[in-house]
């Protein structure tokens, strides 16, 4: 169960990120997960409340794409879906495939509220 | 992952950051950022340091894996043992270190100090993995000159150390015999990322009927992984060719490694190179 410092370290990057961007709060986070990426993204939604706690994203919603495995196949060259502990090609049945799609764990993107032009911190 | 080379922007999410620029307007009003930056950003940055470490002093890292008492502990004894015998019949002695992780206890770090080798112990408590934050501090405690591998013991455990890149050069997973020749398939994420698997305990094999090497190997090559099995004893008094295979496999792999650090360049494990395919950016700084 290593969602909860993986949840730290979006905090992390987040905060970093709203600081840049001069932001009073993040309103949404959205991540992109593999299947291969070795995280769940279920653990990952349970254990943002958690390690959001008091941080600027405190009250941001937590959106996780999940992407499909992809392969490529290394002898006939063909491309398909694939299953998490089956990477062989679905036309020759070659197992010397190479992944195309599927181990992501990305920080795709953020929504931040901003500062009032206006207002003076 | 730089913000500042642009590395980050790719085929696939060029048209993103065209069309509204990096920073589009949503319908509430909001800024929307666009990052393309992985989840372990930071534990990615310590571990390419980590990885420059071990560069600066030409030693081969190499990160053991597998579950608890699969005989990660047994096979660095076999392989002092064997390093040692070795050393009488040829001149250029492998000269290692090792770094453990384990949630408490010293015992590991004990046993191969008690062969003279220098160990580190790092306890992690409740965390169930390495990461590159604590083989750094690891590091600070280990001399690293005169030395040729360095191996870091990962926490026992099939799952997380998978997700976690150390700065190690090399990953090696163990799967005992007594195990079952299914783990592969039910832990795709370790095995599919694995530079070598040591099938160990093979001395065990006359007395198991539901352990056929031949399936485990089908299971890891269903994984697209290409990389050698070796079938391996660390017991004492077993004829064990497999320790023979592995020794040349160490040696195989720290002169490819001097090869690439003449030219210039790192190794990294496998499974890092594969990311770099399908994720976003060439590099990670």
């Amino acid at each position: 169960m290593h969602e909860l410092s993986i949840c730290q370290s979006i905090i992390e990057q987040v905060t970093e990120i709203s600081r840049q961007n001069n932001a009073q709060s993040v309103t949404k986070i959205i991540l992109q997960i593999g299947p291969l990426s070795g995280v769940e993204a279920p653990l990952l939604e349970r254990a943002f409340p958690i390690a959001s706690t008091g941080s600027i994203a405190q009250n941001a919603i937590l959106e996780t794409q999940i992407l499909p495995i992809k392969i490529h196949c290394n002898l006939c060259g063909n491309e398909n879906k694939a299953d998490i502990s089956k990477l062989i090609c679905s036309a020759c049945g070659a197992w010397q495939t190479s992944l195309i799609s599927g181990d992501e764990m990305l920080l795709k993107s953020v929504e931040l509220e901003k500062f009032e032009e206006a207002s003076h911190v | 992952m730089c913000d500042t080379c642009g590395c980050n922007i790719t085929k696939g999410n060029r048209d993103l950051i065209r069309s509204g620029g990096k920073h589009a307007i949503t319908s509430e009003g909001n800024e929307a950022v666009e990052v393309l930056q992985n989840l372990l950003h930071e534990n990615n940055h310590r571990a390419a340091h980590n990885r420059e470490h071990f560069d600066k002093h030409q030693v081969l890292a190499i990160n053991l894996m597998s579950s608890p008492g699969s005989g990660k502990t047994a096979l660095l004894e076999a392989t002092i043992d064997a390093l040692n015998a070795d050393h009488n019949n040829t001149n250029d002695k492998l000269s290692i270190a090792v770094i453990e992780g384990d949630l408490e206890t010293e015992n590991d770090a004990r046993r191969i100090r008690d062969k003279n080798i220098p160990a580190i112990q790092i306890t992690t408590g409740s965390a169930c993995h390495l990461d590159a934050y604590m083989v750094h501090d690891a590091l600070h405690e280990l001399n690293l000159n005169d030395l040729d591998i360095v191996f870091i013991e990962n926490v026992g455990n099939l799952v997380c150390p998978a997700s976690f890149d150390l700065g190690h050069h090399l990953n090696v997973t163990l799967l005992s015999v007594t195990e079952g020749d299914d783990k592969p398939a039910k832990y795709p994420v370790m095995f599919r990322g694995s530079d070598l698997t040591l099938i160990t305990k093979v001395d065990l094999l006359p007395y198991l009927d539901d352990f056929d090497a031949s399936k485990a190997e089908e299971n890891i090559r269903n994984l697209a992984n290409p990389a050698p099995i070796v079938q391996i004893s660390a017991r004492k008094n077993t004829e064990s060719e497999g320790i023979k295979e592995w020794l040349d496999w160490l040696k195989h792999q720290i002169k490819h490694y001097k090869t690439h650090l003449e030219q210039g360049e790192t190794v990294l494990p496998m499974i890092q190179k594969d990311r770099l395919h399908s994720s976003s950016h060439p590099h990670e700084h």
